[in-house]
């Protein structure tokens, strides 16, 4: 066989295969049309996607966001969360109420704790090679030594074998080079307020820095939707919102109360 | 020698060779001793510390037997029942035992006897090493009666004063008369020691359901060929579950080396396994990750493996949807991470039936078979509040513990705050809502703790926290304190 025939040959296998990975590999759709359209019907199962929080007061939003997106893609299965032992202290324990506020079931949770972030990074790799798993979330503090190149390439090909998407949530670190297929930096987002100016359903804004094999530098807002258990759109929340029941106003006290200038009293 | 205080006075309780041979005995009081002999080398009893060795050498005796008992306050008793042809015979066994713990300068006297209570008081009273099949009575009989064990010092007495010198004596009466003057505590150890009555022996630890070992001609070096060892044996024991139809959930593998020193390593699973693939890979990790690695020293003499508790596991078809293989490969896989980390790491979240938000939740272990993901089973379980359809949700997803204090400014005393500093940043309040009063639990005892009234609120940014007041504005304390519990998603 010539050489030329050879890499035609080659090269045809090459695109079969591809093709065939691409009509098999599931996706992690949001539910929002935006994002889904924008990144090509959703995210690639199985592949380290990497969460920022822009800053320490957006780690709840950056873990929440995490939350929804393992919901969106682990089905019933069951999530398997690592922890290393010093975000307990730095960002609050993981709330077993809260998650299931958020439509997440904590007895669907193996909740690994682990000691550094060598263990963190070993548990994670150890659990992303389960098939049977729904997702994986793992939260190392800062920016270890250990966390190099290498280690979210390892992650990245566990993940792309066993097709189980693992989610590494960064916690106080600053961007560094990594083989992550998604990375998202995510912070809180104004809510939209319910009756009596209440906080409303978790927001957050999405920047997705980087999407292998798909564009990069996107910005959305979503919601999400716990009763539907998918992401929605804010814009169309914006362009046409909801009708909604509005407070009463009473007749003994006039409707411009809040012009009034409040009495402060200092607390705390 | 070696003095304790017996009733304030301190006697001899034990005497070397040399002070033997000088006439000291036991229970001469020291100062008859020191008049006796003026430059007497006296060491205080340390009754622990003798416990603590006689149980290491319990442990160094396990290689011979897995059924090993003290018996105190000098004696260990090894059930040597079908162990003997393992080191050649009894004459063989009972040489290797004594030599090696003469080897480490511990005066032996070792007997085989049929039964334990032969044993002990021919071992300590006689010099007869082996007692052949049959004798055991015979040669009991010459034994003075201070050998039958545990016999009070009063008793013994008497029975000398009544002419019964040794135990053959005793056999003779009437074991009526006997339990009429002496109790009849006195008749059983007689029977137990002439051999008539096979008490068995309480092991130290308790016989595993299954036990496999290997004995080596040349102590073992080489990490691989120990890793072969064990392999081999963990095929052995599952071929015996599998013919017993049980799986083992707790394993231990000995390994004995010859300097005597032992290490035992424990794996566990979550489940009854009979895999020898994933107990074999379970080993590899627990040697991995082993703090201080097993040293092979010289070698190792042999290895045991075992599995202590078993229970019954019939062999499982999966099912044509694969339904039972997903479950396996997710606890195959708590197994793997108990191993690594310990079962105190890697857990499970379990609801509580208190409105206490720190307390509502608890962490236990994953490999808890009560809270173990079994699908069919229903449990009377602490269920989650449903959350009600289109409410955002009321519990932040991170719970600081301690509550992380603030400096807060509320509008109106009972108002939501306005805006806060938490770790030196100022928080503007845009929306909230509560309070949600939350009451201490006055059926425990939380030292005086307040009401807390919560508020879900949202800064400009569109972080949400949940902070709470402790206490009320014109009740006890000055003024209330803020503290900010936890970050919504």
């Amino acid at each position: 066989m010539s050489r030329d025939t050879l890499s035609t040959s080659r090269y045809a296998m090459k695109c079969l295969a591809e093709d065939h990975r691409s009509s098999t590999t599931s996706l992690i759709s949001f539910g929002a049309s935006t994002v889904d359209n924008a990144v090509g019907g959703g995210l690639v199962r199985g592949g380290l996607h990497e969460i920022y929080s822009v800053a320490t007061d957006h780690i709840g939003a950056a873990a929440g966001f995490a939350v929804c997106l393992a919901l969106r893609a682990a089905g019933s299965r069951q999530i398997l969360w690592v922890r290393q032992d010093f975000l307990d202290t730095e960002t609050g324990r993981l709330n077993a109420s809260g998650l299931f506020e958020l439509g997440l079931d904590p007895a669907r949770i193996i909740f690994v704790r682990a000691p550094g972030a060598e263990g963190v990074l070993r548990a994670g790799e150890q659990a992303v090679r389960c098939a049977a798993l729904g997702a994986v979330i793992i939260e190392p503090w800062g920016q270890p030594k250990i966390l190099d190149f290498t280690a979210s390439r390892r992650l990245s090909l566990a993940a792309a074998k066993s097709d189980v998407p693992i989610l590494m949530l960064r916690a106080s670190a600053s961007l560094s080079h990594s083989a992550a297929t998604t990375r998202w930096s995510v912070q809180a987002s104004p809510s939209r307020a319910l009756e009596a100016n209440a906080p409303g359903y978790p927001a957050f804004e999405l920047n997705l820095l980087r999407h292998r094999g798909g564009t990069a530098g996107h910005e959305w807002c979503v919601e999400w939707d716990r009763d539907q258990g998918c992401f929605q759109d804010r814009l169309r929340f914006e362009a046409a919102p909801l009708s909604r029941p509005v407070v009463s106003i009473s007749r003994d006290r006039s409707a411009a109360a809040g012009t009034a200038i409040p009495k402060l009293s200092r607390a705390g | 020698m070696v003095v304790e205080k017996v009733k304030g006075a301190l006697r001899v309780m034990a005497v070397d060779q040399r002070a033997s041979k000088l006439g000291l005995t036991r229970g001469l009081t020291l100062a008859d001793a020191r008049a006796r002999i003026p430059d007497l080398s006296v060491a205080e009893s340390d009754v622990k510390a003798d416990v603590a060795f006689i149980n290491r050498l319990a442990e160094l005796c396990d290689r011979f037997t897995p059924s090993v008992a003290l018996d105190p306050p000098d004696g260990i008793i090894l059930d040597i029942t079908g162990c003997a042809h393992l080191f050649g015979d009894e004459t063989n066994l009972r040489t290797k035992v004594s030599s090696r713990l003469s080897h480490i300068g511990v005066d032996v006297r070792a007997t085989i006897a049929g039964t334990p209570g032969a044993a002990r008081s021919l071992a300590r009273f006689s010099l007869i090493g082996i007692a052949s099949q049959g004798k055991d009575e015979e040669l009991v009989r010459r034994l003075p009666v201070a050998a039958l064990a545990g016999l009070e010092r009063d008793t013994v007495v008497a029975l000398l004063r009544a002419g019964l010198k040794t135990i053959g004596d005793l056999a003779d009466r009437p074991s009526q008369v006997l339990a009429a003057r002496f109790g009849q505590d006195l008749v059983t150890r007689l029977v137990r020691t002439l051999g008539r009555e096979n008490a068995r022996i309480t092991p130290l630890r308790p016989l595993p359901a299954i036990i496999v070992e290997r004995h080596f001609a040349e102590p073992l070096m080489q990490a691989e060929a120990l890793e072969g060892v064990l392999s081999s044996l963990i095929d052995d024991a599952v071929c015996v579950m599998q013919e017993r139809d049980e799986g083992g959930r707790i394993f231990e593998a000995s390994f004995f080396r010859s300097d005597n020193a032992v290490r035992r390593l424990v794996v566990q699973t979550g489940r009854p396994s009979r895999e020898a693939a994933l107990i074999l890979r379970l080993y590899r990790e627990r040697l991995d990750t082993l703090v201080d690695p097993i040293d092979p020293g010289f070698g190792f003499d042999s290895i045991r493996f075992a599995a202590p508790v078993t229970e019954q596991l019939k062999a499982i078809q999966p099912g044509f949807d694969g339904g039972i293989v997903d479950d396996d490969t997710v606890s195959d896989l708590v197994d793997r991470l108990i191993v690594r980390f310990g079962s105190d790491r890697v857990l499970r979240f379990e609801a509580r039936d208190t409105h206490d938000p720190d307390r509502r939740a608890r962490l236990v272990p994953a490999s808890n078979p009560s809270v173990s993901a079994d699908r069919n089973r229903v449990m009377p379980r602490t269920l989650w509040p449903t959350p009600e359809r289109g409410e955002p949700p009321h519990r932040p997803l991170q719970l600081f513990n301690p509550p992380q204090p603030i400096e807060a400014l509320a509008e109106v005393p009972d108002g939501p705050p306005l805006r806060f500093r938490w770790r030196r940043v100022l928080h503007e309040i845009t929306r909230a809502e509560g309070p949600e009063r939350i009451a201490p639990e006055w059926w425990r005892k939380t030292g005086g703790a307040q009401a807390r009234d919560y508020y879900r609120v949202e800064n400009a940014a569109g972080c949400r926290f949940w902070v709470f007041r402790q206490g009320l504005y014109g009740q006890a304390e000055a003024r209330p304190r803020w503290f900010l519990h936890g970050m919504f998603a």
